[in-house]
């Protein structure tokens, strides 16, 4: 009971440090299986972690505070590293938006390390295998620190750390295809550029401000006296916006992204699409919503407008580019930028209906894109690769991995009673509340070019005639095929009862949208 | 006209020297080149972060935040010091340290990232022979997709 309150306690700081410490200790893993029975061991620990931080927050509601004369209800666990007050020390903060995220990049870093072992071992040469998951599990504790931390400074820092981490996992792509090292440097230095305006944004907020403190900064913010004036901050939004569109792959600054995924090791094509870019919608719901304030930075910047713009462009751009692709992890590269629009749009709606869309297809998406990658990667292990020819006639010799890769590619669609009709029924609903019908039809239309994406694959799987490599193929192995398979059932799952994720994000919604507006909501 | 230029000195010195390393990571197609730019794109940043921490008093800048005691006030201070186990503030202004030390972490990321792209760039030139954009581009166009 003791040990129980104790762990409790310090679970935001843990969630973060055992994951860094084990991800250091990784190293002496020796250079079989080890390694990857460690990082299992480890990312299955987090992610339990992270099952209890969202009990945790859930029971906030049923804590009511005294607060002077009136009850009050806490919103968010708040975590002091060192003790440290938070005008000097950094601060932990888990609320109802970045538990969620937590959840997420927690449960699919686990499902991913578990894939990973055998793919792993196939394209990463045994000299370099404890090295490999020492830069994966630093990866996953940059995501899950940018997540957890409650101040501006500290998610430059882990912002970095995961970035650097990502350009290396990329990088080792290259006893594969030698296009991964030059994906890799394009990466780095757009992703470099990215970070930096990011830190600049950081800066200018920091002079405003005068604290790196996330909801300080917030508090302070709203209490200036006409934002409209202030050009500091224009400067900073503008600075952010840029940042985090680089970083989240938003349209047109999506460039880095198609061929990084496409020639990355297929583990870590898995888990970058479920993760990575989601901790960036993840940063800007952060830095726009809670801190600078939705009013300042759609209404009076109206980078609502642009941001819409870039969204439907990126949706219609990026889903027709899917369409000429002849390597099917292109495609779905292509198919994530577009994905990325259709989260972005919900987001600069900036209604209620409109965000819980963006949250319900950041965990649809996640679980989507994710599960479809990790099928692929099960083609590259028993075929060599993944062009359109190579997945010719897989459908009788692969059926587990091929099922789920169809059944993810209907859920890309909105096909009924897949997680992505809810989510395409969320942000319709949005727009249409919105009053924009156009944006309507530009989601419609990105659904058909989705149909023809993922039909065109899916015909070859099924009706096409195996080839050589092919025929001497068989079902993968079933630590790659059952993450998978439990990846593409939720996503199911969670298009038949939309439940849980739909009332989730709902009410995620309604705390991001009053909590942070004060006297601001028109 | 003039002090709007001479007092955000600094400030224009930032902007250029990013614009600088902007251009650079844009137009010059040698890869080493960009990784140069690049790191000159974070040094312009480094400068704006010091240049935020400037305290101006009295028309004076302050000093940097290293403790330093005013000779008149030593004995005072250090008797107060010793008497009451404390730091006595003297009313000396101080630059902000904050920036400063934001700044410090920046640069080992920044360290890190040019570390990260030469380690790349060298595997490059291994796979393909060079390091300009252009032939790299040239070779990739004529592999498999």
């Amino acid at each position: 009971m003791e040990l129980m309150n104790w762990i409790d306690f310090h679970l935001p700081a843990l969630v973060v440090v055992i994951p860094l410490v084990a991800g250091i200790l990784t190293v002496f893993c020796g250079k079989r299986s080890g390694p990857w029975a460690w990082s299992c061991l480890v990312h299955g620990f987090v992610f339990a972690m992270t099952i209890r931080l969202n009990q945790l927050v859930q029971n906030l509601k049923l804590l009511p505070v005294e607060d002077g004369s009136t009850l009050s209800v806490p919103t968010h666990i708040s975590y002091f590293m060192g003790s440290w007050p938070r005008q000097w020390g950094i601060e932990l903060r888990v609320d109802a938006l970045n538990a969620i995220i937590l959840l997420i990049v927690a449960g699919i870093a686990f499902l991913t390390t578990v894939y990973s072992g055998k793919s792993v071992q196939q394209e990463i040469g045994s000299d370099r295998r404890n090295w490999f998951y020492t830069v994966w599990t630093l990866t996953i504790v940059g995501l899950l620190g940018i997540t957890i931390t409650g101040d501006a400074f500290n998610v430059y820092v882990l912002l970095e750390i995961s970035s650097l981490t990502i350009y290396t996992l990329i990088a080792m792509g290259k006893s594969r295809d030698r296009r991964a090292l030059t994906a890799s440097l394009k990466y780095l230095i757009l992703g470099s550029v990215g970070a930096s305006f990011i830190l600049l944004g950081i800066g200018y907020l920091l002079m405003i401000t005068g604290t790196l403190n996330m909801a300080d900064m917030g508090e302070s913010l709203r209490a200036l006296e006409n934002p409209t004036e202030n050009r500091t901050l224009l400067v900073a939004v503008a600075f952010l916006l840029v940042g985090l569109s680089l970083k989240m792959a938003l349209f047109p600054l999506h460039m880095w992204l198609p061929n990084a995924y496409t020639y990355a090791p297929s583990a870590v094509s898995a888990l970058l699409s479920a993760t990575a870019t989601k901790v960036g919608v993840y940063m800007a719901f952060r830095f726009i919503y809670t801190i600078i304030g939705p009013v300042f930075s759609f209404e009076t910047v109206s980078s609502s407008e642009l941001l819409l713009l870039c969204a439907t462009l990126g949706i219609l751009v990026c889903s027709y580019n899917a369409m000429t692709q002849d390597n099917v992890k292109r495609i779905l590269a292509y198919s994530s930028v577009a994905q990325i629009g259709y989260i972005v749009l919900g987001f600069a709606l900036h209604t209620q209906m409109g965000v819980a869309g963006s949250i319900v297809h950041i965990i649809n998406h996640a679980l989507i894109k994710g599960g479809m990658f990790m099928a692929l990667g099960a083609v590259v292990y028993r075929v060599g690769a993944a062009r359109l020819t190579d997945l010719s006639g897989l459908g009788r010799i692969m059926p587990w991995t091929m099922g789920a890769f169809t059944a993810g590619g209907l859920s890309l669609i909105g096909f009924p009673l897949t997680a992505g009709f809810i989510s395409k029924w969320y942000l319709v609903q949005a727009c249409l509340e919105a009053g924009r019908w156009y944006l309507v039809v530009a989601l419609l239309v990105g659904s058909i070019f989705a149909i023809v994406y993922v039909w065109r694959v899916v015909e070859i799987i099924y009706f096409g005639q195996p080839n050589d490599n092919a025929c001497k193929a068989k079902e993968a192995p079933w630590t790659m095929v059952l993450p998978t398979i439990i990846m593409i059932g939720l996503s199911l799952y969670f298009g038949i009862t939309a439940e849980w994720t739909g009332g989730m994000s709902e009410a995620t919604a309604q705390f991001l949208l009053t909590e942070f507006e004060g006297g601001m909501q028109p | 006209m003039a002090s709007y230029f001479s007092s955000y000195y600094n400030y224009w010195v930032y902007i250029a020297l990013m614009m600088i390393g902007f251009y650079g990571i844009i137009a010059k197609r040698n890869l080493v080149k960009q990784a140069i730019a690049l790191s000159l794109f974070q040094a312009g940043i480094f400068l704006f972060y010091i240049s935020m921490a400037v305290v101006v008093e009295d028309g004076k800048i302050a000093d940097a935040p290293i403790y330093t005691v005013d000779k008149e006030l030593t004995h005072e201070l250090q008797e107060a010091e010793h008497d009451h186990h404390l730091i006595v503030k003297s009313d000396q202004a101080f630059s902000n340290p904050l920036p400063h030390v934001l700044i410090l972490t920046a640069i080992v990321v920044s360290v890190s990232i040019l570390a990260v792209a030469l380690a790349i760039i060298v595997n490059i030139k291994r796979e393909y022979g060079t390091i300009e954009e252009d032939e790299i581009q040239q070779i990739e166009m004529n592999e498999a997709p």
